[in-house]
């Protein structure tokens, strides 16, 4: 099929960007839309012009480096990761808008890649389980009710890709902080810090400059693991107990 | 940049033979408490002292620089990801092993050492593999306590599975996602020593090369991948973290950027590189759908358990699946291996489903392709039981093929996916460069010629979170007071040199082809003359042409744009050129090793009925190659291997 896109050209960081418009022909059914801009990539550097930036790694869905907004949605029309989504969902002579994340807490490094290290430090705040190597109990000692795991593992599996964010008309990251809230909390072993992991998270997620959440529901929508929108309430359901336990002294 | 002739690398000369010197002597089960009691230790109190340098930050180097830093040292830790937690580990979906022998199964830490010496067909250490085995059970314990949630059943405890090559069900997992968590739960503990201040982490940050001061390993050379700032960081010894380089293949399941540069460059500056040859293939992959594939996906080997392999039994049957009757149908895994069946080890299954594929009982396009029927399991235990253990692999297989795997059975093929050699190192996962470490799949240490499933995060988080921490302690105790390095040393002038040249040159050359359309080249030539099968005069062809793609490499490249900025076709081209010099020492070793072993299997050795045949007299040695200098051919030391407790015999999965 042949396609015409529409991409966000942006040098660095402080310079201004714009969108830029390119055909590309011969797109398979098969391909990836990742192996689409490989294309259109490949065509630009024999023309001597700059390639599109965008990170990628795995290329199968799990390690949360791709990150486009496609015609306004985060990862595209499908509830999956960019590079998981194929061009069976396009049809021949599509025009397609491409654009990295938007949001403040994701300044553009170059074209469609964005500082995402936000994250990072939300999740050094409390994002964890304080055990050093070597102090672990037998693994059998405490068992885990296999609901609680499998909630656990429900909001464990987000990859941090920042769709929650860039959905958000808000910009708000609630989505992500809660699900490492809720995977580390419900678990007995996550339980001593409990208190001061929710807040301190929630504290760092604040000073990066994520907006407030209106439980618009978008980010729950875009996200391609399937992170359930009431994580978020639950997560303030922690953080009032957390306060109170807090104001109690 | 190489101007040697075919005739010449190949005539590689061989030299001292090299020993583990650090292994202690007597019972296996002992060794690795001995170590741990002769090794010296550093007072805590000098540990601040000390910094490490940490390259990668998958397994085995989150591990690594987390553990080291509780415990007092000052970690200096580098990915070229945009965070610590998108190492390539994350992708790993089944499982790892543990000899916790939860099931009653008649597991033990010795079944699960034996079991590994065996599936690496008899090509590696005993004593690390040993060790391994032993601290497999900690892994668990130390995961659990971080929160990684594995699955459980009803009753709260963990949950197994069984995977290829073994009789027992040892590895525990979380859904198809087991890479993922574990990464997860090392990143998290890394997160925590970050913010303590004890770990300095530079993520977009590639190491492009090694200093070695008076002999030993004391910084690297970077490259900020966002400025293209070139920077020398020191330390007072430096750990290798920096995963395979089954990417020479340019088809593999690595992810897109996972490269083999930090360890080629350790290897150029005196680190032995042992075994380049052993590459696995595995079984289970989405076959490819053409020219413009970029990667391969991976289909956990976990889906052998329930899933069964077969093809149509007449040649060129194209009919569906669904209409080929049942005594048409050949289950050539459980026909030919009736014991392990659908489980044996992957280098076997690889090669059989070659094997049929080349008979042209191969399905899908091209072909290139057997069935993985999931028809059995769906009637035994219902859809919702094979959705809960699979659910998120049949997803992506029918998100990538479009095909629903509940109706239709899944199209596999073999694949790329690990790399068993790596940077020689002994028994304390230190290389031939003193100070200078290799941990996880950059090490070549417990897998032998094949790696057992749910074996590489195994490795990868006993090497970073319980054996490097205990034996890098000797080497600082021994080093204590290095004298500090600065950018004016002459060793250190001559690497940033050389890097720099090296970049600029690659963006001088202004030529007519793109970095991809090499790597490609390159990949389709090693996938042919050094992939599934390997002939002595496919090799030859494979060592005559490298050195020629090599030279158009450099007059005919082309890279766009500075290298002060964010570049990202100048990352993939200065990968290349160390994929170009790897390859031609992978195929010179797969030329070397006149035998079949694991995942080298070498057409001129083979057993009557077409099995691996080893040549136990001549070749049960590690080959570590030492680098012979820009234009010469490498030296071959030989570390032999001694079995006293696992006797070598033919492998029988039969």
């Amino acid at each position: 099929m042949r396609l015409t896109l529409r991409v966000w050209r942006q040098r660095n960081a402080d310079t201004p960007g714009a969108m830029s418009t390119y055909d590309v022909d011969g797109i398979s059914a098969d391909m990836s839309f990742l192996e689409m801009l490989d294309t259109l990539n490949e065509d630009l550097i024999l023309r001597g012009e700059d390639p599109v930036a965008f990170d990628h790694d795995c290329r199968e869905g799990i390690c949360g480096a791709c990150s486009l907004v496609i015609n306004g949605d985060a990862h595209g029309p499908e509830r999956t990761t960019t590079c998981q989504l194929h061009m069976r969902s396009f049809h021949d002579g599509d025009t397609i808008d491409v654009e990295p994340w938007r949001a403040s807490a994701f300044p553009v490094v170059k074209d469609l890649v964005v500082d995402r290290s936000a994250f990072d430090r939300v999740i050094q705040a409390g994002g964890y389980i304080t055990a050093p190597t070597g102090a672990a109990p037998e693994a059998h000692a405490s068992p885990v009710p296999k609901a609680d795991a499998d909630s656990a593992f429900e909001h464990a599996e987000c990859i941090g890709c920042g769709a929650c964010v860039a959905a958000c008309p808000n910009g708000s990251a609630m989505l992500f902080t809660s699900a490492k809230v809720n995977h580390l909390n419900v678990l007995p072993q996550g339980s001593p810090e409990r208190e001061t992991r929710v807040l301190d998270m929630v504290a760092q997620m604040d000073a990066e400059g994520f907006g407030g959440c209106t439980l618009t529901g978008e980010c729950a929508t875009a996200c391609p693991k399937g992170i359930p929108l009431p994580s978020i309430s639950a997560m303030n359901k922690e953080w009032l107990r957390a306060r109170r336990k807090a104001a109690r002294g | 940049m190489n101007s040697t002739g075919p005739t010449e690398y190949a005539a590689y000369t061989t030299g001292d033979p090299l020993a583990d010197t650090k292994a202690p002597a007597g019972p296996v089960a002992e060794r690795w408490d001995t170590r741990r009691f002769e090794a010296k230790l550093v007072n805590p109190a000098n540990r601040r002292k000390h910094r490490i340098i940490v390259v990668g930050t998958g397994l085995a180097g989150g591990s690594a620089g987390a553990t080291l830093a509780e415990q007092g040292y000052h970690v200096v830790q580098f990915c070229f990801q945009d965070s610590p937690r998108r190492a390539h580990s994350i992708a790993a979906q089944g499982g790892i092993n543990a000899a916790k022998n939860y099931r009653n199964d008649g597991d033990s830490i010795h079944r699960l050492f034996y079991d590994t010496v065996k599936g690496g067909d008899f090509r590696a250490r005993e004593s690390n593999v040993h060790r391994l085995a032993q601290i497999s059970v900690e892994i668990i314990d130390q995961c659990v306590a971080q929160g990684v949630p594995f699955a459980r059943e009803y009753g709260g405890l963990l949950d197994t599975r069984s995977f290829g090559g073994v009789q027992v069900s040892r590895t525990f997992y979380a859904r198809g996602q087991t890479g993922q968590q574990l990464l997860l739960g090392a990143y998290q503990a890394l997160s925590r020593q970050i913010a303590a201040g004890n770990v300095e982490m530079h993520a977009r940050t590639e190491m492009l090369d090694l200093v070695v001061v008076d002999g030993r390993a004391r910084g690297i050379v970077a490259r900020d991948l966002i400025t293209g700032e070139i920077s020398t960081h020191y330390a007072d010894a430096v750990v290798l973290a920096s995963g395979g380089y089954g990417n020479v293949f340019y088809l593999s399941t690595n992810a897109m950027n996972s490269n083999a540069t930090a360890v080629w460059r350790a290897h150029r500056r005196g680190a032995y590189f042992a075994n380049p040859c052993f590459t696995q293939i595995h079984p289970t992959c989405i076959p490819r759908t053409g020219d413009h594939q970029s990667k391969l996906t991976l289909m956990s080997e976990s889906l052998r358990n329930d899933g069964r392999i077969w093809v149509p039994k007449a040649e060129g049957d194209t009919r569906p699946a669904a209409e080929i009757p049942e005594d048409e149908r050949d289950y050539y895994l459980e026909r030919i291996y009736p014991s392990f069946g659908n489980l044996v080890p992957r280098d076997i299954a690889s090669r059989a489903a070659k094997n049929v594929c080349d008979e042209g009982r191969g399905v899908g396009p091209g072909g290139q392709g057997v069935y993985l029927d999931f028809a059995d399991a769906i009637r035994r235990m219902g859809r919702r039981a094979v959705e809960e253990r699979y659910g998120n692999l049949f997803d992506m297989y029918e998100r990538i093929t479009a095909e629903n795997p509940y109706e239709v059975p899944m199209r596999i093929y073999p694949a790329v996916h690990y790399t068993m050699g790596g940077l020689w190192v002994d028994y304390d996962l230190q290389t031939t460069v003193p100070g200078l470490f290799a941990v996880g799949e950059a090490n070549f240490s417990d897998h032998g010629a094949n790696r057992l499933g749910a074996s590489a995060l195994m490795q990868g988080l006993a090497d970073g979170y319980f054996v490097l921490p205990a034996t890098i302690n000797d080497y600082l105790a021994r080093h204590p007071h290095a004298q500090p390095v600065t950018d004016e040393h002459p060793a250190v002038r001559e690497v940033l040199a050389e890097t720099e040249d090296r970049l600029n040159l690659l963006l001088a050359v202004d030529g007519d082809r793109t970095p991809d359309s090499f790597h490609r080249e390159l990949g389709e030539l090693m996938w042919e003359y050094c992939g599934m099968a390997r002939t002595e005069a496919g090799l030859r062809t494979a060592l005559a042409r490298i050195p020629e793609i090599r030279r158009e490499f450099w007059s005919r490249i082309k890279v766009p744009g500075t290298g002060e900025e964010f570049n990202q076709s100048l990352e993939k081209a200065n990968r290349i050129v160390d994929y170009l010099e790897l390859a031609e020492l992978m195929c010179l070793d797969a030329l070397h090793r006149a035998e079949s072993c694991g995942g080298h299997f070498r057409e001129e050795s083979q057993t009557p009925d077409g099995e691996a045949a080893r040549r136990d007299e001549e070749f049960s040695y590690a080959a570590a190659w030492e680098f012979g200098g820009t234009g010469g051919s490498p030296v071959l030391h030989k570390e032999d291997l001694a079995f006293e407790y696992v006797h070598p015999t033919q492998r029988s999965y039969a």
